[in-house]
């Protein structure tokens, strides 16, 4: 059986997902970014829930996330998404709600907003790509930076004297108790993809069973910001994010 | 018989919030404004239209979830004082740019910083020439009654919606404490979701079959794309100027000099004008309703046949900036003005007048 | 047991040669074209399609979603 018998659609396997629109997105080539989003769209066609789903895009490399998921879409000021997510949800309590936030906007100008939705337990999916870096303005340091690593504003390494210590924000969420499904997933092979995409439903899941606010933090990478080649910085954060944010639930009030 | 009722400016904005079909509240404590939010939290309006009323973290928290609220064709608002309004500018500024329709409502105290609780009218500039960054303007209604308290919640939300602009009421802190007299509104169901829809096509309401994604952004990095989304906003304010000038005048008819004032200060000016009358001096009094669109005709109509304009303002002068341009050196435009919470009296306005202008 | 054979299409003008699918492959079927597409990147391609077992391993880690694959159960 030669390829071109192969290709048919009848063996059709994997591809992408119908609400991925034809734009083609703007991330850097190998970005972690593109496959959370894939998986966002997967999982909201799968549960047949376009019509019902509004996201909330932040300020930051995903700004554009609205081009890319065919659902209606706010885009909100730097760190205030889960403000908007929480009139969106309260004022159409029918609707699926999540934002889609980096790690500069939701551990730094949005730390407010987001223990403050987290803690009111909005009925929201909260999404947090965190690469510990400021990929959009050209790679500074981040709240969740590890320390010794080497930014734009921390050129000789995150110095904790200085710049003080990487923010675990996913641990401080799931102590709050209007959390219901704190987790930590990576996107960067095959299982861990089925995992992460497995979190994503169950974060849309609980948002309309009313149990809480959901945070699903992808450890992700940036590899221009960290100047290294997409398949580097998934060992580079093998072996050093890892460590410093730990995959997997933080918190699930359904396993008591 | 009217039904009147005897209440705080701030309690008639929440009563007259409710009774218009509000979707949302969103606030944060501050004085001289809290009253709204308690009212609200006391009527509990969720049980009743199925209003929305939430106690936010911050200003900057209120604001954005009007924003969310607005983006979903929800009538939704907020309020504050002063400090807190400054806080809220960013996001009245995305607000603006994203076109949104929303009611903010700032009763004013003393500043600059964390100033004084008592009144003041010096948040002039900052509600009538944009506040935030860009070029953007608010809708912004004076009342000087809390009568008008109640019956601007119902007008700015109209207008908001008709220009998909956010609409300001600019109230002082005497208008927000003062009891007086009022009659509420009367009450209009709040919209379905089918008719949020319909008004709000453009709205985050989940995308349908029929329609293409609705994008809620006040983002354009392309130069073009961006100047002409504020071409669009500037021929709207145009609009805005042409069709919604709101303002009131008494005794110009006959006036030598014209008193310019909003708010409470335009009572005071009143009084002031009588006290002038008394004395044989032909003074009007000419109180702006709207802000922003600011009535330049009537004060350049008026500037062809009085000696004089005085503008008095609880500020260091803001509004009699827009005067002076009105009236662009046709004739005299004096300024009086106390700060930092001190309400003038009719005297001392009077005193001013006859020192300044009629000399 | 049963034998699966697979077939990999790259949508050749979104893909940005970030070579993770290659990297991702277990049958090492991927690889990235000596030709560039209109954006100057070197996209990815079946080097070795014989080997391809239709795993999806390769549109999984894809990040721009230009991957499909195909798959076929064979005796």
């Amino acid at each position: 059986m030669t390829t071109k018998d192969i290709i048919n659609p009848a063996n059709l396997v994997y591809s992408k997902a119908k609400l991925m629109t034809e734009n083609p997105m703007h991330y850097c080539p190998g970005c972690s970014h593109g496959v959370v989003h894939k998986l966002i769209a997967e999982v909201i066609e799968e549960m047949d829930i376009q019509d019902k789903t509004i996201g909330v895009a932040p300020v930051g490399c995903a700004v554009f996330a609205y081009n890319y998921i065919d659902i209606d879409w706010q885009e909100a000021a730097h760190g205030r998404a889960p403000a908007l997510a929480t009139a969106i949800k309260r004022l159409q309590p029918d609707k699926f709600v999540f934002t889609y936030q980096g790690d500069g906007d939701l551990a730094a100008i949005g730390t407010a907003e987001t223990i403050h939705a987290c803690n009111r337990g909005e009925n929201i999916a909260i999404f947090f790509v965190n690469n510990a870096i400021y990929g959009m303005t050209g790679g500074q340091m981040a709240p969740t930076t590890l320390e010794g690593m080497k930014t734009a504003t921390c050129p000789m390494g995150r110095n904790t004297e200085l710049n003080g210590y990487p923010l675990k924000i996913s641990n401080l969420l799931a102590e709050l108790d209007g959390t219901c499904y704190v987790t930590r997933q990576s996107v960067q092979k095959m299982a861990s993809i089925v995992r992460a995409k497995k979190a994503i439903r169950k974060a849309f899941e609980n948002s309309m069973a009313g149990k809480g606010t959901s945070v699903v933090e992808f450890v992700s990478t940036c590899n221009s910001g960290w100047k290294m080649s997409p398949h580097d910085s998934n060992k580079w954060m093998e072996e050093n994010m890892f460590p410093v944010y730990p995959l997997g639930d933080l918190k699930d009030t359904e396993k008591k | 018989m009217e039904d009147f009722k005897l209440m705080k400016g701030n309690e008639a904005i929440a009563h007259a919030a409710i009774r218009c079909g509000a979707d949302g509240y969103f606030g944060y404590p501050i004085t001289p404004q809290s009253e709204v939010m308690e009212t609200l939290m006391d009527l509990k309006p969720w049980e009743t239209t199925g209003m929305v009323v939430l106690q936010a973290e911050s200003e900057v928290a209120a604001i954005n979830m009007v924003y969310g609220g607005a983006g979903c064709g929800k009538k939704v608002m907020t309020s504050s004082s002063s400090p807190g309004m400054s806080l809220k500018q960013e996001g009245i500024s995305y607000i603006a740019c994203a076109e949104l329709p929303c009611l903010i409502v700032n009763v004013m105290r003393g500043g600059p910083g964390l100033g004084t609780i008592q009144p003041s009218q010096a948040d002039y500039f900052q509600s009538v020439k944009g506040g935030g960054h860009g070029d953007y303007r608010l809708i912004v209604l004076a009342p000087s009654t809390v009568q008008e308290m109640a019956d601007f919640v119902g007008l700015g939300f109209d207008l908001a919606f008709k220009y998909q602009n956010p609409a300001m009421i600019l109230a002082d802190g005497i208008v927000g404490q003062m009891m007086e007299k009022v009659v509420l509104p009367p009450f209009k169901p709040r919209r379905t979701e089918e008719e949020v829809r319909q008004e709000c096509p453009w709205g985050t309401t989940g995308k349908l079959p029929n329609r293409k994604r609705n994008i809620i952004t006040s983002l354009a990095l392309e130069a073009e794309v961006m100047e002409n989304i504020n071409l669009k906003l500037q021929a709207k304010y145009r609009e805005i100027e042409k069709n919604e000038v709101r303002f009131e005048t008494h005794h110009c008819e006959d006036a030598d000099y014209v008193l310019v004032a909003f708010g409470s200060i335009a009572r005071i000016c009143e009084k002031a004008m009588e006290m002038a009358r008394e004395e044989g001096y032909k003074v009007g009094v000419l109180r702006p309703i709207t802000l922003f669109p600011f009535p330049t005709n009537p004060i350049k109509e008026l500037s062809k046949k009085v000696k004089g304009f005085l503008t008095v303002e609880m500020s260091a002068g803001q509004m009699v900036e827009d005067v002076r341009l009105t009236v662009n050196g046709a004739v005299p435009v004096e300024f009086y003005g106390r700060m930092g919470g001190i309400v003038p009296s009719a005297e001392e306005i009077l005193a001013a007048l006859k020192e300044k202008l009629i000399k | 047991m049963a034998k699966f054979k697979g077939a990999v299409v790259v949508n050749t003008e979104r893909c940005k040669g970030c070579d993770l699918c290659v990297q991702a492959c277990p049958s090492h079927v991927l690889g990235l074209a000596d030709q560039v597409n209109s954006k100057g990147y070197h996209f990815s391609e079946m080097k070795h399609e014989d080997d391809c077992v239709g795993c999806s391993a390769c549109g999984y880690v894809c990040p721009d979603a230009c991957i499909t694959v195909y798959k076929v159960k064979i005796q």
